[in-house]
């Protein structure tokens, strides 16, 4: 039964940066806006986290320079698929080569330094209590507030009337601007939105679980996490439970490794892409699944008329 | 005041002036950027983008750069102009290196003229069984190519480090993760004597060719066209979409694939764990800024691989982190996406004096 503990508090850690980025996107795409360059905003977003808390010795400017880094990225994105209307998969992948080739260059110097890990925090009276306080009370703030995102996004994209606008928006933005709702205005907003959960992501990566700066080290999370809001058919709830099956998933090689399975390492460490590929399978065989949980204009460009 | 105008039809000299804009925006970023680190930019540029080529051998290592991207990106164009996003060509680069040298390890240090054919076989199997995999699932389960090819980018990346970790690494390597040296005959030769160019190059060039005849001469080629810029006449016409997956992702694979072989069978000479600086990711921009035309992609090949010589030359001359590359090409990436714009629109004066126009612009879908 204690066995258990560290296990599920390992797997809320690996799910957490995957529930920043995936709610994100929720956001974005339910605007019918497809941003393909998660990967690359949580790069910069976790190498201007690292480099803004061991300037400054706070967790909280960290994660502010990381969400505001990948908003300053996601405003290129928004600049190039909204106003002047490229074609947003081949947009999104040149925003990831972007972030990618830029966190690296930026972060040369700060690779390997150290950096004091984000501490869990202490809530009196419940962290105390034996496991269910070390299950569910123990953990950092950045923790809770994911939590707290869930229920906001969810909230926002169900009861919201704003958050309608931003849904029909997503299923037809010619409708949506005849009668008078800010399409373009509506899904900056969103692709804003996401630019910042995207960086938070990254500097949890950078200032929690790993906790320092290496080149590359988002490792494909990005693109995990993009698998994630289809997983979730663009649903919150569903994409926050696909979040920490995934985060169970990339624990489970820590337990495997101590447990001395006779597995080459290299085998545990495929199996996050491996079950991102066969949920992919599992969720998209059926074409209806797709069609009826999709977005119906996403990917596409729209150009309103007058 | 200036304002967009929808051009009546794409400008033809836009599409091929825009890459050379693109390219003049990423060099005036450039000098901003080096002025800004302190360095003097035009020495900065010397250094970057004329020293690297000013040798034979300079020249030699331009081409050497170039086969990996040149193949990789005509392989993706023609998925790309089909709007089938493989985007995974680095994972199918690995698996064709793999491919290829495993059968380079089971030949030793023979001298079989039989082992550099069935290595590039072997390379370009490997390539193609890789890209299967998304193939499959998308015409089978209708899984998004995107997140699939993807993801075996790292899958590929693991077996590789497997391998020279564990079953292929080199008992007398001294513990470096990687195998034995291949041998002579199982090395490709040298193109241009004091270079370390190899015939990959002559092969990549000629598969630009077969890409360019396949694309415009023959019916397969149409039909991928057609489901590129209209799928709705596609099916109409009653092209197969599921073909169309198949050929686009089995091409690109086998193309990839035999990059892959290319680069452990040349400069390489031995498996390892890093067996390429992202060129299958490199590649991706080579296709777009080659108009995902072969022969435009042969003159984007060259510009990529300038940039790779660059970074390297940075790095060694000015003390810059040789991931300036990365920086550059993401750059020119967003400045072509942006410069497209002036394929479709231009810029009109309009007289602030007058009325705006109130009639309806065209919508694009």
């Amino acid at each position: 039964m204690i066995a258990i503990v560290p296990m599920v508090a390992s797997t809320v850690v690996a799910a957490t940066p995957l529930i920043y980025a995936a709610l994100g996107e929720t956001v974005v795409e339910r605007s019918g806006v497809l941003n393909l360059g998660i990967e690359g905003m949580m790069l910069i977003g976790a190498v201007a986290g690292f480099a803004a808390a061991r300037a400054t010795g706070s967790d909280g400017v960290g994660f502010a320079a990381a969400a505001a880094a990948g908003v300053a990225l996601s405003l290129i994105f928004g600049f190039l698929t909204l106003n002047l209307q490229t074609n947003q998969v081949a947009t999104g992948l040149a925003l990831t080569l972007f972030g990618v080739g830029l966190s690296a260059f930026v972060g040369h110097n700060l690779a390997g330094l150290p950096v004091e890990r984000l501490a869990p925090i202490t809530i009196p009276g419940l962290t105390a209590i034996p496991v269910v306080g070390d299950l569910l009370f123990h953990y950092d703030v950045m923790v809770y507030l994911s939590v707290a995102l869930f229920v906001g996004v969810q909230w926002f994209l169900t009861k919201s009337r704003i958050g309608l606008t931003l849904r029909a928006i997503g299923e037809s933005p010619a409708v949506a601007h005849a009668i008078g709702k800010p399409v373009l205005a509506t899904r900056y907003l969103a692709v804003i939105f996401g630019g910042a959960t995207a960086g938070i992501a990254g500097a949890y990566l950078s200032l929690v679980q790993t906790p320092m700066w290496v080149e590359g080290m988002s490792a494909g999370k990005g693109w995990i996490a993009l698998a994630l809001v289809v997983f979730g058919t663009w649903k919150p709830t569903r994409v926050v439970v696909g979040a920490y099956l995934f985060g169970g998933v990339t624990q489970f090689q820590l337990f495997a490794q101590g447990f001395a399975l006779p597995i080459p390492t290299e085998f545990l460490s495929m199996l996050p892409y491996a079950a991102t590929i066969i949920v992919l399978v599992i969720i998209c065989r059926d074409p209806r699944t797709i069609l009826l949980n999709q977005p119906a204009s996403l990917g596409h460009s729209f150009h309103p008329t007058a | 005041m200036l304002r967009l105008e929808r051009r009546a039809t794409p400008s033809s000299l836009m599409r091929f002036a825009s890459p050379l804009l693109a390219a003049l925006c990423m060099l005036m970023t450039g000098f901003l950027l080096f002025s800004a680190l302190g360095k003097d930019p035009m020495e900065a540029f010397y250094l970057f983008f004329v020293k690297p080529v000013s040798s034979t051998y300079g020249i030699g290592e331009l081409l050497l750069k170039t086969t990996p991207l040149l193949l990789c990106g005509v392989g993706l164009a023609l998925g790309f102009r089909a709007s089938v996003w493989n985007i995974g060509a680095e994972g199918q680069l690995t698996m064709g290196a793999i491919a290829g040298g495993g059968v380079a390890l089971w030949f030793g240090d023979s001298d079989s003229s039989l082992a550099m054919p069935l290595m590039v076989l072997a390379g370009i199997l490997g390539g193609m069984a890789w890209a299967a995999i998304p193939a499959f699932l998308r015409t089978r389960f209708n899984t998004n190519e995107i997140l699939v090819t993807l993801m075996l980018v790292y899958i590929s990346q693991l077996v590789l480090s497997w391998l020279v970790h564990g079953p292929w690494r080199d008992p007398e390597g001294q513990n470096y993760p990687q195998s034995q040296g291949f041998g002579d005959a199982e090395t490709m030769a040298v193109l241009i004597s004091g270079t370390r160019v190899t015939w990959g190059i002559v092969y990549a060039l000629a598969l630009a060719l077969v890409a360019w005849i396949f694309s415009q001469k023959t019916f397969a080629g149409f039909r991928m066209q057609v489901a590129g810029l209209a799928p709705a006449a596609a099916a109409y016409a009653g092209f197969s979409e599921k073909r169309n997956i198949w050929i686009a992702l089995l091409l690109c694979g086998g193309m990839a694939g035999l990059a892959g072989i290319c680069e452990v069978a040349g400069p390489i000479g031995r498996l390892q764990q890093q067996i390429s600086p992202g060129y299958g990711f490199a590649a991706i921009i080579v296709a777009w800024i080659g108009r995902l035309h072969p022969i435009g992609i042969i003159f984007g090949a060259l510009l990529m691989s300038l940039l790779y010589l660059g970074g390297e030359a940075a790095q060694m001359g000015m003390g810059l982190p040789s991931a300036i590359t990365g920086l550059f090409q993401g750059l020119l990436l967003f400045y072509l996406l942006a410069t497209d714009l002036f394929i479709n629109f231009r810029l009109k004066r309009v007289d602030s004096g007058k009325t705006r126009p109130t009639a309806p612009r065209e919508s694009v879908a």
